[in-house]
């Protein structure tokens, strides 16, 4: 039984469907990374999982309990933090305004948390007070891991956190991410970058039409030769 | 030098001071507009007549007052009823929005939909004030009427000009003052406050941080009706109250909000003045003022009056097209309608 696991779901946002008896999973402290072409299902699949679109069939349980019901609100409350792929900050409010909002539902003391964010990107406590719209793609990634964090959650979920930065900011986020893993939290994402990403990869899964295709830990994959072939380029 | 010093007392009596008075009041006004679509994403043309309806409840509530002798003279009486009027246009637009809008947001109706029913109650208000208090012209400012009068001001300086600085410019602008203060020092440094520009921002991104929509939406209709309820009675004291005039008064405060950017607070009030002195400068008869500074032989003869003040409506409307042709973000980036 996984930390969370998204079991044989199948749906997507109209008619048709989009996924496929598609399962994902990550347990605590490991990261499971999803990869596949484009247009694959990849964004649709975190969606459910994290419930913003309906699946009629399958269900998303984490830590032994059935979450399938919950509302998205619900499921942050309940653990869990997302990180989508495009609009994930708010630009007009400061970086430190971001991380407030992202702590909305606590109503306990959250300057230590916001404190442990500033320790993982010192250069957004040097950058409290600017407009978020104002920095770079790759500080901006980090806004967006760091509002998702401010909730503690138990499970991060990460929608191409890389998209669009350069080779040497992937890999300081990539690093950002190995080091929130270790406090055990668990984190699924979504990547581009298939070869590094699977490369930090506990657990790696190949979507191919919103169906698992390969399913196995990064290393197994990265070695596997039909992978390599097909969705990393030779 | 005299002459000169009289175009600027004749300049700052007829332009200056009354613009800005009518400045701050469209602000307020555009205050209004921008956060109802800076939230809940439409044009709100109900707005106009929220102001008309804020006032008439303060304007009974100031006659009630008046006939039980209650006064906070040299003040006028209605700064104690607007409270009051403030409270019944609150509950006025949370009911609209529980009967109206809110089945449109659940059935994520497009924002023209939104903008239509707005003209619905734009109707339905417009009809229940005239209604209630009828469709003509009331006066309710009591208390001391001038600051400053034009005669003592001249026997005080012995200039052939005078200056008048009535109690309700200077109350319109010392209360637009405070309103702008408190409320940025909401949205900027409460909770809930930035909850609101989150929400405006970036709705999803809001949503996934467990801010409930239905809650700022209700903060921002109770803002709007405090707005709308003080724009509007700040203008009938300084002018007077006519339902239809309120009416009017929603081409300026659109353009106003449109020109300092939709959806963006501080655009609102640029805006609002900006309207304010186009207006004015564009309608005010400059023939006096010319007579001051220009040499005897350059004299105008006619009143050297760009536009009759009964288009001066038209000045806000150029404006209007000008900037959505030009610059649609308008002068802060607001959004593009
Ligand atoms: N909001 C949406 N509404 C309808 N269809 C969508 C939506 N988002 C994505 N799709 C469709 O779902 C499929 C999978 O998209 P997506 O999950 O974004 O792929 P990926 O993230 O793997 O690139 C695509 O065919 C896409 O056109
Ligand atoms: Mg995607």
């Amino acid at each position: 039984m996984s930390f969370l696991s998204g079991e044989n779901m199948t749906g997507g946002y109209g008619a048709a469907d989009i996924l496929h008896d598609c399962t994902i999973a990550v347990e605590k402290g490991e990261i499971a990374v999803i990869v596949g072409p484009n247009g694959a299902g990849k964004s649709t699949a975190m969606k459910a999982v994290f419930g913003m679109l309906s699946i009629h069939t399958g269900r998303v349980v984490l830590d032994g309990t059935d979450i399938s019901g919950l509302s998205p609100q619900d499921r942050v409350k309940a653990g869990m933090g997302f990180v989508p792929q495009t609009n994930n900050v708010f630009t007009s409010l400061t970086v430190q305004e971001n991380l407030e909002m992202g702590a909305y539902i606590r109503t306990d003391d959250f300057s230590e948390t916001m404190e442990r964010v500033f320790e993982l990107f010192p250069i957004l406590k040097e950058k409290r007070n600017q407009q978020a719209g104002e920095l770079s793609g790759g500080q901006r990634q980090q806004v967006a891991v760091g509002r998702a964090l401010m909730t503690q959650p138990k499970v991060l979920m990460l929608d191409e956190p890389t998209a669009g930065v350069s080779p040497i900011v992937m890999d300081e986020l990539f690093d950002n991410i190995i080091e929130v893993a270790k406090t055990g939290i668990a984190i699924l994402m979504v990547e581009q970058n298939a070869r590094q990403a699977l490369n930090i990869a506990d657990k790696g899964y190949v979507l191919v039409q919103g169906r698992n295709r390969f399913t196995d830990t990064g290393e197994a994959l990265l070695a596997n030769p039909e992978v390599r072939k097909s969705f990393l380029g030779g | 030098m005299t002459d000169i010093l009289n175009a600027l007392i004749l300049f700052a009596n007829f332009v200056l001071v009354p613009a800005t008075a009518y400045g701050a009041q469209l602000a307020l006004g555009a205050l209004g507009v921008t956060l109802v679509f800076g939230i809940l994403r439409f044009s709100n043309f109900a707005h106009g007549d929220t102001m008309a309806f804020g006032t008439m409840v303060t304007i009974l509530v100031t006659w009630w007052f008046q006939s039980m002798g209650v006064s906070i003279h040299p003040l006028p009486t209605a700064l104690l009823a607007l409270p009051f009027g403030i409270l019944a246009t609150v509950g006025m637009l949370l009911a609209t929005d529980r009967l109206v809008y809110r089945f449109y947001r659940k059935v994520k109706a497009a924002p023209i939909v939104f903008v239509m029913s707005s003209v619905g109650v734009m109707f339905v208000m417009n009809g229940i004030v005239r209604f209630i208090i009828g469709p003509d012209d009331q006066r309710f400012a009591d208390g001391e009427r001038f600051i400053i009068k034009a005669r003592d001001f001249k026997a005080a300086t012995g200039m052939a000009e005078g200056l008048t600085i009535k109690v309700s410019q200077a109350l319109t602008l010392g209360i637009a003052v405070i309103v702008v203060i408190a409320l940025f020092w909401f949205l900027q440094r409460t909770r809930t406050g930035k909850s609101m520009r989150a929400f405006s921002d970036n709705e999803d991104l809001a949503l996934l941080s467990g801010i409930s929509p239905e809650r700022v939406v209700m903060i921002t209709w109770i803002i709007a009706a405090a707005l709308a309820t003080i724009a509007g009675t700040l203008y009938g004291l300084d002018k007077s109250f006519k339902p239809f005039t309120y009416f009017q008064l929603l081409l300026p405060i659109f353009a106003a909000a449109i020109v300092g950017g939709i959806g963006n607070p501080l655009g609102a009030i640029a805006g609002g003045f900006v309207v304010a002195f186009s207006e004015v400068t564009i309608t005010y008869a400059y023939k006096k003022f010319l007579r001051y500074l220009l040499p005897e032989n350059l004299e105008p003869d006619s009143l050297v009056q760009l536009l009759s003040t009964d288009y001066k409506f038209a000045v806000s409307f150029v404006i209007l097209v000008m900037v959505l042709l030009i610059r649609p973000t308008g002068i802060f980036k607001g959004k593009v309608l």
